[in-house]
């Protein structure tokens, strides 16, 4: 357990690594350096030429990633020149609206595709897992963007029930979470229920029926646990993609999170700020998975316990 | 005889498949005594381990039922669903073939065993003490210990003796036993089959045994029935069905298996492959690989008659002093 | 005799199963042919997507530099100025919302198209080679994977393409830098449990070259697994160039495509609903359909995500 849990570390610790490397690698890649980008188009030839040596973007390659590596460790990601206040301080600033609509809309998801999932995987063909099935499909192939402004067409525009756009009450979360909720619950759904599916085959299911055990109690006692470690792990992944995928559906309802402040950076080229909003959000990643291997050995005793008599 | 513990009367069972409902057991008829283990042989897809799911309620979903299961005053069959669910465990217990998929990997071993007691709402210290009592009396050493362990701590041979401390945990009448020793060690088998005699012996409950292994059921059977094709053939004492078979398809069986045949150790291969429920041959079904088979045998099903006391076999040519030779049928 | 004669009681299966036909099981053709043809329905709608894509500009005459006020917000049926049909309506200057979601189908599919082709390319070179050398390059592979799933897909897509000059190469290249990973799992997979059959193995004792054994022996296998994944990942790839072009990220203002149609109808949601909710249902109907033929595809080849 606790070698596994060193392991992981370790893992986490190269991804993060790997991250670092690939993000610097990018925006060397792109056209136009922090240095003319910082100082705007009006900018002296001699100016440009101080601030980059300033800014060490003479130096070899090899010397500028060394470098930079090095204050990355120092959890120094830089200045933002266009909010003038450290990239980190910018990045967190606006973290908390984006963890709070991530959570708000996985809890949602959790909650309605757990039940969704049992309901249909305790009774494979029958009405619930029908109509799951041919609903979950299309939940997910409509963008998620243009199902929230349809969501802001009919309850905020029609029937005026609830805000579209802005952050501050709960009402206002309310458009926002649904709308990432909703492929969410129908991915936790699909995967619970043919998980569930699954486990209802296997011979401890026969084992607990011949015990006498209701169906219900079946499903709940025996099949359920040992049917969660794959919805585990698809709720860990889609946390991060959640994170991440947040971007758009900020957009449309205008949540300050920080997917605008990332879509703002990316087009101003604030490339101190694009590093620490990925590197954070490849680290909540990090974190998150992490954490989903530790459930696994919570709800698995295989892998807690170790093998062998 | 007593009344039977459980009279399986005609029983028909179709299970439904790609091509159409197939008819995997039928007219299959038997009991089992109390305090007794009845032994029920056959081939794979002779239907033994159907007969075993259409007696405790499990059969795959989609499967249709019909004749009668007497159990002691009521049929089985025709019993509300929540009727069948309080016998399932606490007066007919299952016993399955592969211990390790058959204990839940995610709880322990003490809770798996006491869970018919925590439903009736036994306290904690009572449902230790009941686990620790079910594994000491399946001879599991160190039961207290034990019971704190999930399944893939123990051993193959434990795991079963565990199945077992299960199935005895509701105090059952009669245990269905489904190839309890098939998925174990050799040496282990024994040792399983040791603990089934010794629990007829001590604690008097019946047993169902489901076997393709005739050697297990020389070990421990009292009666014999024996399948083919989803029908029964013979059935009667053990030790006499085995010493005498009365049916071809037993006489078969038992030279097949060197240990059981006496007077040479080698055995006769069965020839040709066991007939497949969904195309099972016309009249009796084992003609085509039977030596004495004639005419009438592949044309009138021959029905399962008492040939001599106790003596029950499903053969137009069985008398009441044996099966003829070979060369007295053909010509 | 017969084996029925004493049907005293009949009960069916164990609790689980009470909702089954009574015996025999009678299944009723006619239905079943209608639902036959009806799997092909998804791939008839794909089939017209294409069409579309293919010859959208000679189907409608549409220039988005060209505005309109007269024509503005017209609603869906309205006659324009010109005295043609908006069928959809107009949109915030007048430009036809018809016309847009035809052209945008073309870059819609074209992006997909090349996407899908260059992950397929990728994934499957990495795959055969991670799966079928295994060792270190199987490793390196595992670990490239590892550091590029700590980014959610669409983050790294923004930032890719937000970073360089608008284009659909810089489109293809933001979103194949993740997508091609199914490609390489679903190819490792088939690779490795190939590698160990006979006829690899023969062909290896024999001293075939391994380029010649993977080509020949290996590639084959792989080919149904890709299929099925390539459609999951065109769906995949169509939804998150829509969230690009949303943005407004990375493609050319002069292009047309179902994202940006939708964030300019954004603004004009409260009296011209259909400027943003036409385009993204043309987005879903594309999706939708190739979701099913790939959930066909991926029951018959039995891939994995």
């Amino acid at each position: 357990m606790m070698r596994m849990i060193g392991r992981r570390l370790a893992l986490g610790a190269f991804v993060m690594w790997g991250c670092v490397t690939l993000i610097f690698v990018i925006v060397r890649l792109a056209p136009g350096d922090q240095a003319s980008v910082a100082l705007g188009p009006d900018a002296t030839a001699d100016e440009i030429a101080a601030a980059r040596t300033r800014l060490g973007l003479d130096e070899p390659l090899v010397v500028q990633y060394v470098s930079y590596l090095g204050r990355v460790l120092r959890l120094d990601f830089g200045e933002s020149y266009r909010l003038g206040q450290p990239a980190m301080d910018a990045v967190l600033s606006r973290f908390p609206a984006t963890l709070q609509l991530t959570v708000a809309a996985m809890a949602m998801a959790i909650v309605a595709g757990l039940i969704l999932g049992c309901l249909a995987g305790g009774r494979p063909n029958g009405v619930v897992d029908r109509v799951l099935s041919s609903t979950a499909i299309s939940l997910q192939s409509f963008p998620t963007f243009w199902v929230g402004i349809m969501l802001i067409l009919v309850f905020a525009l029609h029937l005026r029930a609830l805000p579209s756009a802005g952050s501050g009450s709960l009402s206002h979360l309310v458009l926002p979470a649904v709308t990432l909720a909703l492929p969410q619950t129908a991915i936790v759904a699909r995967l619970t229920r043919s998980s569930l599916a699954e486990s209802m085959q296997d011979g401890y299911v026969q084992t607990a029926r011949s015990k006498g055990l209701t169906e219900r109690e079946v499903l709940v006692g025996h099949a359920l646990k040992n049917s969660l470690i794959p919805v585990v792990t698809i709720i860990g992944i889609q946390t991060g993609v959640l994170l991440g995928g947040s971007v758009v559906v900020e957009n449309v309802f205008a949540w300050p999170g920080l997917g605008s402040l990332i879509v703002d950076s990316v087009a101003a080229r604030d490339y101190a700020v694009v590093q620490a909003a990925a590197l954070l959000i490849a680290g909540v990643v990090v974190v998150l998975n992490l954490l989903a291997d530790l459930t696994y050995a919570r709800l698995d005793p295989r892998i807690r316990v170790g093998a062998g008599a | 005889m007593s009344e039977p513990l459980l009279d399986v009367r005609d029983l028909d069972v179709f299970l439904p498949t790609r091509s159409g409902p197939v008819h995997v057991l039928d007219g299959v008829s038997f009991s089992v005594d109390a305090a007794r283990t009845t032994g029920l042989i056959g081939e794979s897809g002779s239907g033994k381990t159907m007969a075993a799911m259409a007696i405790i309620g499990l059969l795959p979903a989609g499967a249709v039922t019909r004749g009668q299961l007497w159990w002691r005053s009521e049929d089985l069959l025709a019993v509300s669903s929540r009727r069948r669910r309080q016998v399932r465990g606490r007066e007919i217990a299952m016993i399955f073939q592969d211990p390790l998929a058959s204990l839940n990997p995610g709880q322990t071993v003490g809770r798996q065993v006491t869970e018919i007691p925590r439903r009736d709402g036994m306290g904690r210290a009572e449902l230790a003490r009941t686990a620790t009592h079910l594994l000491d009396r399946v001879g599991i050493p160190d039961p207290a210990q034990r019971t704190g362990n999930y399944p893939h701590q123990f051993s193959g041979g434990q795991r079963q003796r565990a199945m077992t401390a299960l199935a005895l945990a509701g105090q059952p009448q009669l245990i269905l036993a489904d190839e309890p020793t098939t998925a174990l060690d050799v040496t282990v088998q024994a040792r399983i089959l040791d603990l089934l005699r010794h629990l007829r012996d001590t604690e008097h409950t019946a047993m169902l045994l489901v076997s393709h292994d005739l050697r297990v059921m020389a070990h421990v059977a009292d009666d014999l029935v024996v399948m083919y094709a989803g029908r029964v053939c013979e059935r009667g004492p053990a030790q006499a069905v085995l010493r005498e078979p009365r049916h071809p398809y037993t006489k078969a069986l038992v030279a097949s298996v060197p240990a059981v045949r006496a007077r040479t150790a080698i055995a006769d291969p069965l020839p040709g492959s066991p007939a497949d429920p969904a195309h099972r041959p016309a009249g009796c079904a084992f003609h085509p690989r039977c030596p004495l088979a004639v005419l009438r045998c592949r044309v009138e099903r021959p029905t399962v008659r008492e040939v001599a006391p106790g003596r029950w076999t499903a053969c137009h040519l069985a008398e009441a002093d044996g099966l003829p030779d070979a060369a007295e049928v053909r010509p | 005799m017969t084996t029925t004669s004493h049907p005293v009681s009949t009960s069916v299966g164990h609790d689980a199963a009470t909702t089954t036909p009574p015996l025999p099981e009678m299944r009723r053709r006619s239905a079943r042919r209608v639902l036959g043809w009806l799997r092909f329905l998804p791939h008839a709608v794909i089939a017209g997507y294409l069409f579309l894509a293919v010859v959208g500009p000679l189907l409608v005459d549409y220039d988005p530099m060209v505005t309109s006020i007269t024509d503005r917000l017209l609603s869906p049926g309205s006659t324009t100025s010109d005295g043609s049909t908006a069928w959809l309506g107009t949109d915030g200057v007048g430009r036809d919302v018809l016309a847009q979601i035809v052209l945008g189908a073309r870059t819609s599919i074209t992006i997909a198209v090349l996407t899908v082709t260059v992950c397929a390319v990728i994934g499957i070179a990495v795959g055969l080679v991670a799966g079928y050398v295994g060792g270190w390059a199987d490793t390196v592979a595992a670990r490239l994977i590892d550091v590029l799933i700590a980014f959610p897909g669409i983050l790294l897509a923004i930032v890719i393409a937000g970073l360089f000059r608008p284009s659909i190469a810089i489109v293809v290249i933001a979103l194949s830098a993740v997508g091609w990973i199914g490609f390489a799992r679903v190819v490792r997979g088939t690779a490795l449990s190939l590698r160990e059959r006979d006829w690899v193995s023969a062909a290896r004792v024999m001293a075939v070259p391994r380029r010649s054994i993977l080509t020949r022996h290996v590639l084959p296998f792989v080919a149904g697994p890709v299929v099925a994944m390539a459609t999951l990942e065109f769906a995949l790839v169509v939804l998150a160039e829509a969230g690009l072009s949303f943005l407004g990220i990375g493609l050319p203002p002069t292009a047309v495509s179902w994202g940006q149609t939708v964030a300019a109808g954004k603004e004009y949601l409260e009296i011209a609903w259909w400027i943003s909710t036409f385009p993204g249902l043309a987005l879903a109907l594309l999706v939708v359909c190739v979701g099913l033929v790939g959930d066909q595809l991926t029951a018959r080849y039995g891939g994995k995500r």
